[in-house]
């Protein structure tokens, strides 16, 4: 038997593949947002394994590092060594903030982090780690700096010393990795004429300033202008230590927060990114439903057009569901073309988007599957339109 | 095929009900013999369309008794469950336009049909081949439908009523997009089919060159034919 649907789609292929990279464009946008939505899951799963650590100790009360501010005192960590189950623990800092780059700004995440410990940047790609105390950074190649560029952060500038792929924050902002300390200053640190009016407001504080009290002052100003805070503790445990298990005491004992790593991924995806998902959600059920109504209309329209072939084909005879299957083949052709299109346009133009897009192959069967259905609905009214056309309106008037 | 290509007595047909109802067939007698072609002519609204749906089996008579070669179709209502299957495998249909699909080439314009009632693509094809060579556009086989001038289609188009074998074919104004020269020629290949095929042909006509060609003419005026003999004069 002849296929009726293949041979209308070769008759008249221009309007099928016109309407099909149509449809496939649609179809390309779909899937990137799938996979801005995937990228930004993925970034928060790179961020939590490339910090190296079991656990995150932060403020009592809160979701930080990440998700809210959390600021604990940086001799903190050297109480949670002491615990039980605990094999490293170091500081660490995290600071978004916009960094020059050329002529252009640069949201980054600048990480303050302890040489050799939980927090330190992963695989460099290219320079060394870094080896001085100050002024050194190591940074994420999406920032654009290169080797020996240097990069103004706050008040101090920083080398280039090293390059790293695939550090970016939840938000998929690339990292800078400096020093600690140097982190700490940027983050806390306020600026010189801050400091010299806090000095002043201090010292015309009678209580502050008691004439009797010899060295209060400065003691007092001293403890204002250093910066003891960092965002949390990452903490690796023993081999064989349950995290869950290690984290319960520095919950209970040092009242601070620890959440273990599928905790701290919870928090990242199911909270942090939930409002942004729910966001790509609705785009997806849109351009399902765009997609669905464009798939209609052109096979509704076309099927319109051949109204008078289908009365002839089903008064020599033609099956009913010959001419359903041959409208539902057309959809089904359409929808396919349309996802040849998506996929690839999704492919060429997902390296150019600012923000990681990670394209997965289970979401595009999921997303073939997903346009079958939809081209099959789609088709539906043109089906009932052909069903219900008379085969008596092929003869006389 | 024995007896009468197609026989029909005492057909009525009424649409609606009670005072809105309309006899659009009162009493219609006629018999084409297999290999004959004869012309059905009359004014508009006496009744052609809808006799020709009745004889097509697209809508049903109201009364009246219908044969097709030795077989009772209609008495009083349908005989035949399946009409879909009649109208495919016992009727022929050439309609005013050709109406060819347009995205078959003409091979498979004609071997639709043998197809759609399950005969072999082989068989089917060589079935339309033999047809179009019959037909004199055998060569043009591999064409598509709008790469065929108007009377090329129309041939095309009496092949395919021919496709699969029907003893009876109903032709609805065949030839009145054709010019003189072409719509006699029409008329003349459904003579040749008629009697090579042995297929009783009704052409529905208004057109005033192709009447005198009739040996026998069926009159319907108000619902109800009359039989009379026509020139039959050489195409």
């Amino acid at each position: 038997m002849i296929s009726l649907a293949g041979r209308d789609i070769l008759h008249s292929w221009g309007k099928f593949v016109f309407t099909g990279v149509g449809l496939g464009l649609l179809i390309g946008a779909t899937l990137t947002m799938a996979g801005v939505y995937r990228g930004m899951v993925d970034d928060a799963r790179v961020l939590l394994d490339s910090s190296g650590a079991d656990l995150w100790v932060v403020q009592k009360d809160t979701l930080g590092p990440y998700a809210e501010p959390s600021s604990v005192r940086d001799d903190v960590y050297r109480a949670i060594l002491g615990m039980p189950g605990v094999s490293r623990a170091a500081n660490v800092t995290y600071l978004t903030m916009q960094v020059r780059q050329g002529e252009k700004d640069v949201r980054v995440m600048v990480v303050g982090f302890e040489p050799d410990a939980p927090g330190a940047p992963g695989h460099l790609i290219a320079g060394r780690r870094i080896t001085r105390s100050h002024h050194e950074a190591v940074v994420d190649e999406k920032t654009g700096f290169r080797l020996g560029e240097r990069i103004r952060i706050r008040r101090q500038e920083y080398t280039v010393v090293g390059l790293t792929r695939r550090m970016v924050s939840s938000g998929g902002d690339p990292m800078i990795f400096i020093p600690l300390r140097d982190a700490q200053e940027a983050q806390f640190l306020k600026d010189n004429e801050a400091i010299a009016n806090e000095r002043e407001r201090t010292a015309a504080n009678p209580a502050l300033n008691r004439p009797g009290v010899p060295g209060l002052l400065e003691a007092i100003q001293a403890s204002q202008t250093s910066s003891r805070s960092v965002n949390a503790v990452l903490v690796r445990v023993e081999a064989g230590q349950d995290a869950e298990a290690v984290a319960a005491p520095i919950r209970r004992w040092k009242h601070l927060e620890a959440y273990t790593r599928a905790q701290m991924e919870e928090i990242l995806v199911a909270k942090l990114i939930a409002t942004s998902a729910r966001q790509i959600s609705m785009f997806l059920v849109i351009l399902a439903v765009v997609s669905a109504a464009i798939v209609a209309f052109i096979i509704y329209t076309m099927t319109l057009g051949k109204i008078r072939e289908i009365a002839v084909l089903k008064l020599i005879g033609t099956r009913s569901r010959t001419i359903a299957g041959m409208i539902l083949q057309q959809a089904l052709g359409l929808g396919l073309i349309g996802f040849v299109v998506g996929k690839i346009s999704s492919a060429l133009w997902a390296p150019f988007f600012p923000k990681h897009v990670l394209l997965l192959p289970a979401d595009a069967v999921r997303s073939l599957a997903a346009l079958m259905v939809i081209c099959a609905v789609a088709s539906i009214l043109a089906i009932r339109a052909a069903l219900r056309v008379d085969p008596a309106t092929a003869v006389g008037g | 095929m024995g007896g009468h290509g197609i026989r029909i007595e005492g057909l009525r047909k009424r649409y609606g009900e009670g005072d809105t109802a309309v006899d659009a067939l009162k009493e219609v007698n006629m018999t084409v013999a297999p290999g004959e072609v004869v012309g059905l002519i009359g004014p508009s609204g006496s009744g052609k369309s809808t006799l020709l749906k009745c004889l097509g089996a697209v809508i049903e008579p109201t009364a009246g008794h219908m044969t097709l070669g030795d077989q009772v179709i209609y008495d009083d209502g349908w005989k035949i469950r399946d009409l879909r299957a009649l109208r495919r495998d016992r009727i022929g249909f050439v309609f005013q336009a050709p109406y060819l699909i347009p995205f078959l080439d003409v091979t498979d314009n004609i071997a639709l049909l043998p197809m759609l009632a399950n005969r072999p693509n082989k068989e089917a094809r060589d079935r339309a081949r033999e047809l179009l060579d019959a037909l004199d556009v055998g060569h043009r086989a591999g064409a598509m439908p709008s790469q065929l001038s108007g009377g090329e289609q129309q041939r095309v188009a009496i092949a395919r009523a021919l496709a699969n074998r029907p003893p009876v074919v109903l032709a609805d104004e065949p030839t009145a997009p054709l010019d003189s020269e072409r719509a006699l020629a029409v008329i003349r290949i459904l003579n040749r089919m008629a009697r090579q095929y042995d297929t009783a042909v009704i052409v529905v006509t208004h057109d005033e060159k192709i009447i005198p060609t009739f040996k026998r003419i069926y009159h319907i005026r108000d619902g109800r034919t009359h039989e009379e003999a026509g020139e039959g004069r050489k195409v």
